[in-house]
Protein backbone atom coordinates (compact mmCIF):
# COMPACT_ATOMS: atom_id res chain seq x y z
CA UNK A 1 0.00 0.00 0.00
CA UNK A 2 2.64 2.54 1.06
CA UNK A 3 4.80 1.38 -1.83
CA UNK A 4 1.98 2.07 -4.31
CA UNK A 5 1.43 5.50 -2.82
CA UNK A 6 5.14 6.28 -2.99
CA UNK A 7 5.19 5.13 -6.62
CA UNK A 8 2.23 7.39 -7.38
CA UNK A 9 4.01 10.34 -5.77
CA UNK A 10 7.16 9.61 -7.75
CA UNK A 11 5.28 9.08 -11.03
CA UNK A 12 3.56 12.48 -11.03
CA UNK A 13 5.28 15.12 -8.91
CA UNK A 14 2.97 17.54 -7.18
CA UNK A 15 0.10 15.06 -7.15
CA UNK A 16 -0.17 15.32 -3.35
CA UNK A 17 -0.50 19.09 -3.49
CA UNK A 18 -3.22 18.72 -6.12
CA UNK A 19 -5.09 16.11 -4.10
CA UNK A 20 -4.76 18.38 -1.06
CA UNK A 21 -6.20 21.29 -3.05
CA UNK A 22 -9.12 19.11 -4.17
CA UNK A 23 -9.85 18.04 -0.58
CA UNK A 24 -9.73 21.69 0.43
CA UNK A 25 -12.19 22.53 -2.36
CA UNK A 26 -14.67 19.89 -1.18
CA UNK A 27 -14.36 21.14 2.40
CA UNK A 28 -14.77 24.75 1.27
CA UNK A 29 -17.91 23.94 -0.73
CA UNK A 30 -19.41 21.77 2.05
CA UNK A 31 -18.83 24.43 4.72
CA UNK A 32 -19.25 27.42 2.43
CA UNK A 33 -22.60 26.33 0.94
CA UNK A 34 -24.54 26.53 4.24
CA UNK A 35 -22.69 29.76 5.08
CA UNK A 36 -23.70 31.27 1.71
CA UNK A 37 -27.33 30.28 2.40
CA UNK A 38 -27.01 31.90 5.84
CA UNK A 39 -25.53 35.04 4.27
CA UNK A 40 -28.38 35.25 1.74
CA UNK A 41 -30.92 34.85 4.55
CA UNK A 42 -29.18 37.55 6.58
CA UNK A 43 -29.04 40.00 3.65
CA UNK A 44 -32.72 39.44 2.90
CA UNK A 45 -33.68 39.92 6.55
CA UNK A 46 -31.66 43.13 6.85
CA UNK A 47 -33.14 44.50 3.61
CA UNK A 48 -36.61 43.79 4.98
CA UNK A 49 -35.81 45.55 8.26
CA UNK A 50 -35.48 42.39 10.38
CA UNK A 51 -32.46 41.19 12.35
CA UNK A 52 -32.58 37.68 10.92
CA UNK A 53 -30.82 34.48 12.07
CA UNK A 54 -27.02 34.50 12.33
CA UNK A 55 -25.05 33.51 9.22
CA UNK A 56 -23.95 30.27 10.90
CA UNK A 57 -27.55 29.17 11.46
CA UNK A 58 -27.32 26.64 8.60
CA UNK A 59 -24.35 24.89 10.21
CA UNK A 60 -26.10 24.85 13.61
CA UNK A 61 -29.22 23.32 12.05
CA UNK A 62 -27.03 20.66 10.44
CA UNK A 63 -25.44 19.82 13.81
CA UNK A 64 -28.90 19.50 15.35
CA UNK A 65 -30.14 17.26 12.52
CA UNK A 66 -27.05 15.03 12.67
CA UNK A 67 -27.83 14.16 16.30
CA UNK A 68 -31.35 13.02 15.43
CA UNK A 69 -32.54 9.65 14.26
CA UNK A 70 -33.25 9.14 10.53
CA UNK A 71 -36.86 8.02 10.44
CA UNK A 72 -38.00 6.69 7.06
CA UNK A 73 -41.61 6.62 5.88
CA UNK A 74 -43.37 3.26 5.73
CA UNK A 75 -43.04 1.20 2.49
CA UNK A 76 -39.99 3.13 1.29
CA UNK A 77 -37.31 1.23 -0.61
CA UNK A 78 -33.53 1.56 -0.57
CA UNK A 79 -33.84 4.54 -2.95
CA UNK A 80 -34.90 6.80 -0.07
CA UNK A 81 -31.69 6.07 1.79
CA UNK A 82 -29.44 6.17 -1.28
CA UNK A 83 -30.75 9.42 -2.78
CA UNK A 84 -29.19 11.78 -0.16
CA UNK A 85 -25.89 9.89 -0.40
CA UNK A 86 -25.81 10.16 -4.21
CA UNK A 87 -26.68 13.85 -3.98
CA UNK A 88 -23.82 14.59 -1.57
CA UNK A 89 -21.37 12.31 -3.40
CA UNK A 90 -22.05 13.87 -6.81
CA UNK A 91 -21.68 17.35 -5.30
CA UNK A 92 -18.40 16.34 -3.64
CA UNK A 93 -16.95 14.88 -6.87
CA UNK A 94 -18.05 18.00 -8.73
CA UNK A 95 -16.39 20.22 -6.12
CA UNK A 96 -13.20 18.14 -6.24
CA UNK A 97 -12.64 18.44 -10.00
CA UNK A 98 -13.99 21.96 -10.69
CA UNK A 99 -11.38 24.75 -10.65
CA UNK A 100 -12.50 26.59 -7.50
CA UNK A 101 -9.44 27.52 -5.44
CA UNK A 102 -6.83 26.35 -7.95
CA UNK A 103 -6.77 25.82 -11.71
CA UNK A 104 -4.98 22.51 -11.14
CA UNK A 105 -7.19 20.31 -8.94
CA UNK A 106 -6.67 16.53 -8.91
CA UNK A 107 -7.97 14.78 -12.08
CA UNK A 108 -8.09 18.19 -13.77
CA UNK A 109 -8.15 16.43 -17.13
CA UNK A 110 -11.54 14.90 -16.29
CA UNK A 111 -13.16 18.19 -15.32
CA UNK A 112 -15.02 18.58 -18.59
CA UNK A 113 -18.05 20.88 -18.86
CA UNK A 114 -20.22 17.87 -19.63
CA UNK A 115 -18.91 15.88 -16.66
CA UNK A 116 -19.62 18.62 -14.14
CA UNK A 117 -23.07 19.45 -15.54
CA UNK A 118 -24.05 15.79 -15.57
CA UNK A 119 -22.76 15.30 -12.03
CA UNK A 120 -25.14 18.08 -10.98
CA UNK A 121 -27.92 16.44 -13.00
CA UNK A 122 -27.21 13.09 -11.31
CA UNK A 123 -27.74 14.71 -7.92
CA UNK A 124 -31.05 16.29 -8.90
CA UNK A 125 -32.34 13.06 -10.48
CA UNK A 126 -31.41 11.15 -7.31
CA UNK A 127 -33.29 13.67 -5.20
CA UNK A 128 -36.34 13.46 -7.50
CA UNK A 129 -36.34 9.64 -7.18
CA UNK A 130 -36.07 10.02 -3.41
CA UNK A 131 -39.08 12.33 -3.46
CA UNK A 132 -41.09 9.80 -5.45
CA UNK A 133 -40.08 6.84 -3.29
CA UNK A 134 -42.41 7.37 -0.35
CA UNK A 135 -45.38 7.49 -2.74
CA UNK A 136 -46.94 10.59 -1.19
CA UNK A 137 -48.79 13.17 -3.26
CA UNK A 138 -46.45 16.03 -2.33
CA UNK A 139 -43.27 14.10 -3.07
CA UNK A 140 -44.48 13.16 -6.56
CA UNK A 141 -45.64 16.70 -7.25
CA UNK A 142 -42.33 18.18 -6.14
CA UNK A 143 -40.31 15.69 -8.17
CA UNK A 144 -42.39 16.29 -11.27
CA UNK A 145 -41.98 20.06 -10.96
CA UNK A 146 -38.25 19.81 -10.26
CA UNK A 147 -37.73 17.61 -13.32
CA UNK A 148 -39.83 19.92 -15.52
CA UNK A 149 -37.63 22.87 -14.57
CA UNK A 150 -34.46 20.79 -14.69
CA UNK A 151 -35.25 19.60 -18.22
CA UNK A 152 -34.99 23.20 -19.46
CA UNK A 153 -32.34 24.57 -17.12
CA UNK A 154 -29.70 21.82 -17.56
CA UNK A 155 -29.35 22.33 -21.34
CA UNK A 156 -29.24 26.09 -20.78
CA UNK A 157 -26.46 25.62 -18.20
CA UNK A 158 -24.52 23.43 -20.61
CA UNK A 159 -24.90 25.79 -23.57
CA UNK A 160 -24.00 28.87 -21.49
CA UNK A 161 -20.71 27.30 -20.35
CA UNK A 162 -20.15 26.07 -23.91
CA UNK A 163 -20.07 29.70 -25.03
CA UNK A 164 -16.94 30.11 -22.91
CA UNK A 165 -15.57 26.78 -24.11
CA UNK A 166 -15.81 27.97 -27.73
CA UNK A 167 -13.75 31.02 -26.83
CA UNK A 168 -11.10 29.01 -24.99
CA UNK A 169 -11.01 26.19 -27.60
CA UNK A 170 -11.45 23.62 -24.84
CA UNK A 171 -14.36 22.15 -22.95
CA UNK A 172 -12.11 21.42 -19.98
CA UNK A 173 -13.10 23.73 -17.10
CA UNK A 174 -9.57 24.28 -15.65
CA UNK A 175 -8.34 25.11 -19.17
CA UNK A 176 -11.19 27.60 -19.67
CA UNK A 177 -10.41 29.36 -16.39
CA UNK A 178 -6.65 29.37 -17.10
CA UNK A 179 -7.27 30.75 -20.62
CA UNK A 180 -9.51 33.54 -19.32
CA UNK A 181 -6.83 34.43 -16.76
CA UNK A 182 -4.32 34.69 -19.60
CA UNK A 183 -6.62 36.87 -21.77
CA UNK A 184 -8.15 39.61 -19.59
CA UNK A 185 -9.66 41.17 -22.75
CA UNK A 186 -12.04 38.22 -23.09
CA UNK A 187 -13.89 39.20 -19.93
CA UNK A 188 -15.58 42.11 -21.74
CA UNK A 189 -16.51 40.25 -24.94
CA UNK A 190 -20.18 40.19 -26.03
CA UNK A 191 -20.53 36.40 -25.81
CA UNK A 192 -19.34 36.45 -22.19
CA UNK A 193 -21.89 39.11 -21.32
CA UNK A 194 -24.73 37.12 -22.89
CA UNK A 195 -23.53 33.87 -21.29
CA UNK A 196 -23.30 35.56 -17.88
CA UNK A 197 -26.93 36.72 -18.03
CA UNK A 198 -28.01 33.23 -19.15
CA UNK A 199 -25.97 31.52 -16.44
CA UNK A 200 -27.33 33.73 -13.65
CA UNK A 201 -30.91 32.84 -14.68
CA UNK A 202 -30.03 29.14 -14.75
CA UNK A 203 -28.24 29.22 -11.39
CA UNK A 204 -31.27 30.88 -9.81
CA UNK A 205 -33.52 28.13 -11.23
CA UNK A 206 -31.10 25.30 -10.33
CA UNK A 207 -30.72 26.40 -6.73
CA UNK A 208 -34.45 27.03 -6.28
CA UNK A 209 -34.36 30.73 -5.45
CA UNK A 210 -36.99 33.43 -6.05
CA UNK A 211 -38.46 33.98 -8.69
CA UNK A 212 -38.48 30.24 -9.53
CA UNK A 213 -39.01 28.70 -6.10
CA UNK A 214 -39.26 30.17 -2.63
CA UNK A 215 -37.02 28.17 -0.29
CA UNK A 216 -38.55 29.63 2.88
CA UNK A 217 -42.17 28.57 2.41
CA UNK A 218 -44.09 25.31 2.57
CA UNK A 219 -47.06 26.39 0.46
CA UNK A 220 -48.64 23.44 -1.38
CA UNK A 221 -49.46 25.38 -4.53
CA UNK A 222 -45.98 26.63 -5.21
CA UNK A 223 -43.33 24.59 -3.42
CA UNK A 224 -40.92 22.59 -5.53
CA UNK A 225 -37.84 21.63 -3.60
CA UNK A 226 -39.50 21.53 -0.17
CA UNK A 227 -42.18 19.16 -1.50
CA UNK A 228 -39.54 16.61 -2.51
CA UNK A 229 -37.85 16.48 0.89
CA UNK A 230 -40.96 16.47 3.09
CA UNK A 231 -40.49 12.79 3.95
CA UNK A 232 -36.89 13.16 5.07
CA UNK A 233 -35.86 13.56 8.71
CA UNK A 234 -32.78 13.49 10.91
CA UNK A 235 -29.46 12.53 9.34
CA UNK A 236 -31.08 11.95 5.92
CA UNK A 237 -32.44 15.51 5.96
CA UNK A 238 -29.02 16.77 7.05
CA UNK A 239 -27.44 15.04 4.03
CA UNK A 240 -30.04 16.48 1.65
CA UNK A 241 -29.53 19.96 3.10
CA UNK A 242 -25.74 19.67 2.79
CA UNK A 243 -26.12 18.36 -0.77
CA UNK A 244 -28.33 21.26 -1.82
CA UNK A 245 -26.04 23.80 -0.12
CA UNK A 246 -23.02 22.24 -1.89
CA UNK A 247 -24.85 22.58 -5.18
CA UNK A 248 -25.37 26.29 -4.51
CA UNK A 249 -21.74 26.75 -3.44
CA UNK A 250 -20.46 24.85 -6.48
CA UNK A 251 -22.61 26.77 -8.98
CA UNK A 252 -21.79 30.18 -7.47
CA UNK A 253 -18.08 29.29 -7.33
CA UNK A 254 -18.22 28.15 -10.96
CA UNK A 255 -19.89 31.39 -12.10
CA UNK A 256 -17.40 33.43 -10.06
CA UNK A 257 -14.35 31.70 -11.50
CA UNK A 258 -15.56 31.40 -15.09
CA UNK A 259 -16.44 35.07 -15.43
CA UNK A 260 -14.21 36.73 -12.82
CA UNK A 261 -11.16 34.44 -12.56
CA UNK A 262 -9.03 36.89 -10.55
CA UNK A 263 -7.21 35.50 -7.55
CA UNK A 264 -7.55 31.79 -8.35
CA UNK A 265 -4.42 29.82 -7.49
CA UNK A 266 -2.36 28.49 -10.41
CA UNK A 267 0.51 26.05 -10.14
CA UNK A 268 1.91 27.92 -7.13
CA UNK A 269 2.38 26.58 -3.61
CA UNK A 270 0.12 26.54 -0.55
CA UNK A 271 0.08 30.34 -0.41
CA UNK A 272 -1.53 30.60 -3.88
CA UNK A 273 -4.14 28.04 -2.83
CA UNK A 274 -4.87 30.06 0.30
CA UNK A 275 -5.23 33.28 -1.72
CA UNK A 276 -7.52 31.34 -4.11
CA UNK A 277 -9.66 30.21 -1.18
CA UNK A 278 -10.06 33.75 0.14
CA UNK A 279 -10.79 35.10 -3.36
CA UNK A 280 -13.36 32.36 -3.99
CA UNK A 281 -15.10 33.13 -0.71
CA UNK A 282 -15.18 36.85 -1.43
CA UNK A 283 -16.47 36.44 -5.01
CA UNK A 284 -19.12 33.87 -4.09
CA UNK A 285 -20.27 36.02 -1.15
CA UNK A 286 -20.55 39.06 -3.43
CA UNK A 287 -22.66 37.16 -5.98
CA UNK A 288 -24.83 35.65 -3.22
CA UNK A 289 -25.42 39.11 -1.74
CA UNK A 290 -26.47 40.46 -5.15
CA UNK A 291 -28.87 37.53 -5.70
CA UNK A 292 -30.36 38.04 -2.22
CA UNK A 293 -30.86 41.77 -2.85
CA UNK A 294 -32.62 41.05 -6.16
CA UNK A 295 -34.76 38.40 -4.41
CA UNK A 296 -36.06 40.95 -1.91
CA UNK A 297 -37.50 43.11 -4.67
CA UNK A 298 -38.85 40.28 -6.88
CA UNK A 299 -42.08 38.31 -6.67
CA UNK A 300 -42.14 34.59 -7.39
CA UNK A 301 -43.45 33.94 -10.92
CA UNK A 302 -46.23 31.48 -11.56
CA UNK A 303 -45.04 27.93 -12.20
CA UNK A 304 -46.31 28.10 -15.78
CA UNK A 305 -44.20 31.15 -16.48
CA UNK A 306 -40.98 29.54 -15.27
CA UNK A 307 -40.35 27.85 -18.67
CA UNK A 308 -40.67 31.32 -20.24
CA UNK A 309 -37.97 32.64 -17.93
CA UNK A 310 -35.69 29.68 -18.62
CA UNK A 311 -36.34 29.81 -22.38
CA UNK A 312 -34.97 33.34 -22.25
CA UNK A 313 -31.84 32.06 -20.53
CA UNK A 314 -31.46 29.26 -23.06
CA UNK A 315 -31.83 31.61 -26.05
CA UNK A 316 -29.29 34.04 -24.58
CA UNK A 317 -26.90 31.11 -24.18
CA UNK A 318 -27.49 30.00 -27.80
CA UNK A 319 -26.88 33.55 -29.03
CA UNK A 320 -23.69 33.63 -26.93
CA UNK A 321 -22.43 30.43 -28.57
CA UNK A 322 -23.31 31.76 -32.05
CA UNK A 323 -21.49 35.01 -31.32
CA UNK A 324 -18.47 33.07 -30.11
CA UNK A 325 -18.43 30.69 -33.09
CA UNK A 326 -18.86 33.28 -35.83
CA UNK A 327 -17.17 36.38 -34.45
CA UNK A 328 -13.69 35.06 -34.04
CA UNK B 1 -6.31 51.41 -35.17
CA UNK B 2 -8.43 50.64 -32.16
CA UNK B 3 -7.13 47.96 -29.79
CA UNK B 4 -6.68 46.98 -26.17
CA UNK B 5 -9.00 48.33 -23.49
CA UNK B 6 -10.84 50.61 -25.93
CA UNK B 7 -11.75 47.63 -28.12
CA UNK B 8 -12.92 45.73 -25.01
CA UNK B 9 -15.17 48.66 -24.14
CA UNK B 10 -16.62 48.80 -27.66
CA UNK B 11 -17.24 45.02 -27.66
CA UNK B 12 -18.96 45.21 -24.28
CA UNK B 13 -21.18 48.12 -25.37
CA UNK B 14 -22.18 46.31 -28.58
CA UNK B 15 -22.96 43.20 -26.50
CA UNK B 16 -25.12 45.27 -24.14
CA UNK B 17 -27.13 46.61 -27.11
CA UNK B 18 -27.90 43.10 -28.44
CA UNK B 19 -28.60 41.72 -24.94
CA UNK B 20 -30.99 44.64 -24.45
CA UNK B 21 -32.85 43.76 -27.65
CA UNK B 22 -33.35 40.17 -26.45
CA UNK B 23 -34.34 41.36 -22.96
CA UNK B 24 -36.97 43.58 -24.62
CA UNK B 25 -38.52 40.46 -26.20
CA UNK B 26 -38.23 38.53 -22.97
CA UNK B 27 -39.68 40.90 -20.40
CA UNK B 28 -43.41 41.60 -20.49
CA UNK B 29 -43.30 44.43 -17.99
CA UNK B 30 -43.39 47.73 -19.92
CA UNK B 31 -41.61 49.63 -17.15
CA UNK B 32 -38.59 47.33 -17.37
CA UNK B 33 -38.63 47.80 -21.17
CA UNK B 34 -38.05 51.52 -20.70
CA UNK B 35 -35.05 50.85 -18.45
CA UNK B 36 -33.70 48.38 -21.04
CA UNK B 37 -33.92 51.16 -23.66
CA UNK B 38 -32.14 53.58 -21.33
CA UNK B 39 -29.36 51.00 -20.85
CA UNK B 40 -29.03 50.58 -24.62
CA UNK B 41 -28.86 54.35 -25.10
CA UNK B 42 -26.12 54.69 -22.48
CA UNK B 43 -24.16 51.81 -24.06
CA UNK B 44 -24.42 53.47 -27.50
CA UNK B 45 -23.25 56.79 -26.07
CA UNK B 46 -20.32 55.06 -24.34
CA UNK B 47 -19.40 53.34 -27.62
CA UNK B 48 -19.45 56.64 -29.51
CA UNK B 49 -17.44 58.32 -26.76
CA UNK B 50 -14.76 55.58 -26.88
CA UNK B 51 -14.54 55.86 -30.68
CA UNK B 52 -14.32 59.66 -30.41
CA UNK B 53 -11.59 59.46 -27.77
CA UNK B 54 -9.45 56.97 -29.72
CA UNK B 55 -9.91 58.78 -33.04
CA UNK B 56 -9.61 62.28 -31.56
CA UNK B 57 -12.86 63.19 -33.32
CA UNK B 58 -14.61 66.17 -31.66
CA UNK B 59 -17.76 65.88 -33.80
CA UNK B 60 -18.23 62.27 -32.75
CA UNK B 61 -17.80 63.34 -29.12
CA UNK B 62 -20.69 65.79 -29.54
CA UNK B 63 -22.73 63.00 -31.18
CA UNK B 64 -22.02 60.83 -28.10
CA UNK B 65 -23.41 63.59 -25.90
CA UNK B 66 -26.52 63.95 -28.08
CA UNK B 67 -27.07 60.17 -28.02
CA UNK B 68 -26.68 60.08 -24.23
CA UNK B 69 -29.23 62.85 -23.69
CA UNK B 70 -31.84 61.71 -26.25
CA UNK B 71 -31.56 57.91 -26.25
CA UNK B 72 -30.27 57.46 -22.72
CA UNK B 73 -32.39 59.95 -20.80
CA UNK B 74 -35.18 61.84 -22.59
CA UNK B 75 -36.83 59.12 -24.73
CA UNK B 76 -36.90 56.41 -22.00
CA UNK B 77 -38.10 59.08 -19.55
CA UNK B 78 -40.98 60.07 -21.85
CA UNK B 79 -41.91 56.42 -22.41
CA UNK B 80 -41.84 55.76 -18.67
CA UNK B 81 -44.27 58.66 -18.24
CA UNK B 82 -46.66 57.16 -20.81
CA UNK B 83 -46.50 53.79 -19.01
CA UNK B 84 -47.02 55.36 -15.60
CA UNK B 85 -50.02 57.36 -16.80
CA UNK B 86 -51.82 54.19 -17.90
CA UNK B 87 -51.93 51.60 -15.10
CA UNK B 88 -54.16 49.36 -17.21
CA UNK B 89 -51.44 48.43 -19.69
CA UNK B 90 -48.40 47.56 -17.60
CA UNK B 91 -47.75 44.41 -19.63
CA UNK B 92 -47.24 43.92 -23.35
CA UNK B 93 -49.75 41.78 -25.23
CA UNK B 94 -47.63 39.82 -27.72
CA UNK B 95 -49.25 38.09 -30.71
CA UNK B 96 -46.57 35.39 -30.55
CA UNK B 97 -45.90 33.95 -27.09
CA UNK B 98 -42.61 34.71 -25.38
CA UNK B 99 -40.75 31.35 -25.77
CA UNK B 100 -41.64 31.25 -29.49
CA UNK B 101 -40.51 34.83 -30.04
CA UNK B 102 -37.26 34.10 -28.19
CA UNK B 103 -36.58 31.15 -30.47
CA UNK B 104 -37.34 33.42 -33.43
CA UNK B 105 -34.86 35.94 -32.01
CA UNK B 106 -32.16 33.25 -31.83
CA UNK B 107 -32.90 32.46 -35.49
CA UNK B 108 -32.66 36.16 -36.41
CA UNK B 109 -29.29 36.47 -34.67
CA UNK B 110 -27.93 33.46 -36.57
CA UNK B 111 -29.37 34.87 -39.82
CA UNK B 112 -27.71 38.23 -39.23
CA UNK B 113 -24.37 36.51 -38.66
CA UNK B 114 -24.77 34.59 -41.92
CA UNK B 115 -25.73 37.69 -43.88
CA UNK B 116 -23.28 40.10 -42.28
CA UNK B 117 -20.47 37.59 -42.70
CA UNK B 118 -20.41 38.52 -46.41
CA UNK B 119 -20.31 42.21 -45.51
CA UNK B 120 -17.57 42.02 -42.92
CA UNK B 121 -15.44 39.89 -45.25
CA UNK B 122 -15.07 42.99 -47.46
CA UNK B 123 -13.05 44.81 -44.82
CA UNK B 124 -12.11 42.59 -41.89
CA UNK B 125 -11.20 44.69 -38.87
CA UNK B 126 -12.11 44.47 -35.17
CA UNK B 127 -14.99 46.94 -35.49
CA UNK B 128 -16.72 45.55 -38.60
CA UNK B 129 -16.47 42.11 -36.96
CA UNK B 130 -19.07 43.37 -34.45
CA UNK B 131 -21.47 44.58 -37.18
CA UNK B 132 -23.70 41.43 -36.98
CA UNK B 133 -24.67 42.54 -33.46
CA UNK B 134 -26.14 45.75 -34.89
CA UNK B 135 -27.91 43.92 -37.71
CA UNK B 136 -29.36 41.42 -35.19
CA UNK B 137 -30.64 44.31 -33.05
CA UNK B 138 -32.38 45.80 -36.12
CA UNK B 139 -34.02 42.46 -36.99
CA UNK B 140 -35.16 41.81 -33.40
CA UNK B 141 -36.55 45.36 -33.35
CA UNK B 142 -38.60 44.65 -36.49
CA UNK B 143 -39.84 41.44 -34.86
CA UNK B 144 -41.00 43.40 -31.78
CA UNK B 145 -42.64 45.90 -34.12
CA UNK B 146 -44.76 43.30 -35.94
CA UNK B 147 -45.69 41.06 -32.99
CA UNK B 148 -46.56 43.58 -30.26
CA UNK B 149 -49.89 45.38 -30.26
CA UNK B 150 -49.71 48.06 -27.58
CA UNK B 151 -48.71 51.54 -28.74
CA UNK B 152 -45.81 51.69 -26.26
CA UNK B 153 -44.37 48.31 -27.21
CA UNK B 154 -44.52 49.23 -30.91
CA UNK B 155 -42.51 52.35 -30.12
CA UNK B 156 -40.06 50.13 -28.23
CA UNK B 157 -39.67 48.09 -31.43
CA UNK B 158 -39.07 51.24 -33.47
CA UNK B 159 -36.47 52.46 -30.98
CA UNK B 160 -34.72 49.06 -31.07
CA UNK B 161 -34.48 49.37 -34.86
CA UNK B 162 -33.11 52.89 -34.47
CA UNK B 163 -30.55 51.80 -31.86
CA UNK B 164 -29.47 48.92 -34.12
CA UNK B 165 -29.00 51.28 -37.07
CA UNK B 166 -27.02 53.67 -34.85
CA UNK B 167 -24.80 50.78 -33.68
CA UNK B 168 -24.21 49.69 -37.29
CA UNK B 169 -23.36 53.27 -38.27
CA UNK B 170 -20.84 53.67 -35.43
CA UNK B 171 -19.19 50.31 -36.14
CA UNK B 172 -19.04 50.41 -39.95
CA UNK B 173 -18.41 54.08 -40.72
CA UNK B 174 -16.83 55.13 -37.41
CA UNK B 175 -19.70 57.49 -36.77
CA UNK B 176 -22.04 59.62 -38.84
CA UNK B 177 -21.74 63.36 -39.49
CA UNK B 178 -23.02 65.48 -36.63
CA UNK B 179 -25.84 66.97 -38.70
CA UNK B 180 -27.24 63.56 -39.70
CA UNK B 181 -27.07 62.24 -36.13
CA UNK B 182 -28.81 65.37 -34.83
CA UNK B 183 -31.50 64.93 -37.50
CA UNK B 184 -32.24 61.27 -36.70
CA UNK B 185 -32.10 61.79 -32.94
CA UNK B 186 -34.56 64.67 -33.09
CA UNK B 187 -36.73 62.69 -35.51
CA UNK B 188 -37.02 59.76 -33.11
CA UNK B 189 -37.59 62.13 -30.21
CA UNK B 190 -40.41 63.75 -32.14
CA UNK B 191 -41.99 60.35 -32.82
CA UNK B 192 -41.96 59.57 -29.10
CA UNK B 193 -43.50 62.94 -28.25
CA UNK B 194 -46.21 62.36 -30.87
CA UNK B 195 -46.81 58.92 -29.36
CA UNK B 196 -47.23 60.42 -25.93
CA UNK B 197 -49.82 62.91 -27.20
CA UNK B 198 -51.53 60.16 -29.23
CA UNK B 199 -51.61 57.71 -26.31
CA UNK B 200 -53.02 60.35 -23.99
CA UNK B 201 -55.74 61.27 -26.49
CA UNK B 202 -56.55 57.62 -27.24
CA UNK B 203 -56.93 56.86 -23.56
CA UNK B 204 -59.14 59.89 -23.06
CA UNK B 205 -61.38 58.97 -26.04
CA UNK B 206 -61.50 55.14 -25.98
CA UNK B 207 -60.07 54.17 -22.57
CA UNK B 208 -57.31 51.96 -24.04
CA UNK B 209 -54.17 52.14 -26.21
CA UNK B 210 -54.62 48.92 -28.20
CA UNK B 211 -53.82 49.70 -31.84
CA UNK B 212 -55.66 46.58 -33.07
CA UNK B 213 -58.96 48.10 -32.05
CA UNK B 214 -58.42 51.15 -34.26
CA UNK B 215 -59.57 49.25 -37.35
CA UNK B 216 -62.90 50.88 -38.00
CA UNK B 217 -64.19 54.44 -38.08
CA UNK B 218 -66.54 55.76 -35.45
CA UNK B 219 -68.65 58.91 -35.49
Amino acid sequence: MTATLAALGAASPGIWARIGASVLQVAAVAAGGPLLLGLMGKVRARAEGRVGPPITQGLRDLRKLMRKEAIRAEHTSAVSGLAPLVLVASGAVGAAVTPLVTTRPAIAGGADVFVVVYLLLMGSVALALGGLDAGTAFGGMGSSRAMTIGAISEPALLVAILALAVQAHSSNLPDIVAASLAHPGWLASPQRLLALVALVVVVIAETGRIPVDNPSTHLELTMIHEAMILEYAGTDLALVTVGEAMRLGLLLGLVANLFFPWGIGGSGGPLAVLVGLVALGAKAAAIATLIALVEVSTAKVRLFRVPELLAGGFVLAVVAVTTGLVAR
Amino acid sequence: MISGAALDGVELAAGVVLAGAILALWRKDLRSLTSVLALQGIALAALAAILAATGGDVGLGVVAGVVLVTKGLVIPGLLARVVRADPGSRETAPLVNVPASLVAAAGLVILSYLVAGQLTALMPDPLTRLAPLGLATVLVGFFVLVTRRKAVSQIVGLLLVDNGVALLAFLLTAGVPLLVELGTSLDVLLVVVVLQVLATTMRARFGHVDLDQLRELHD
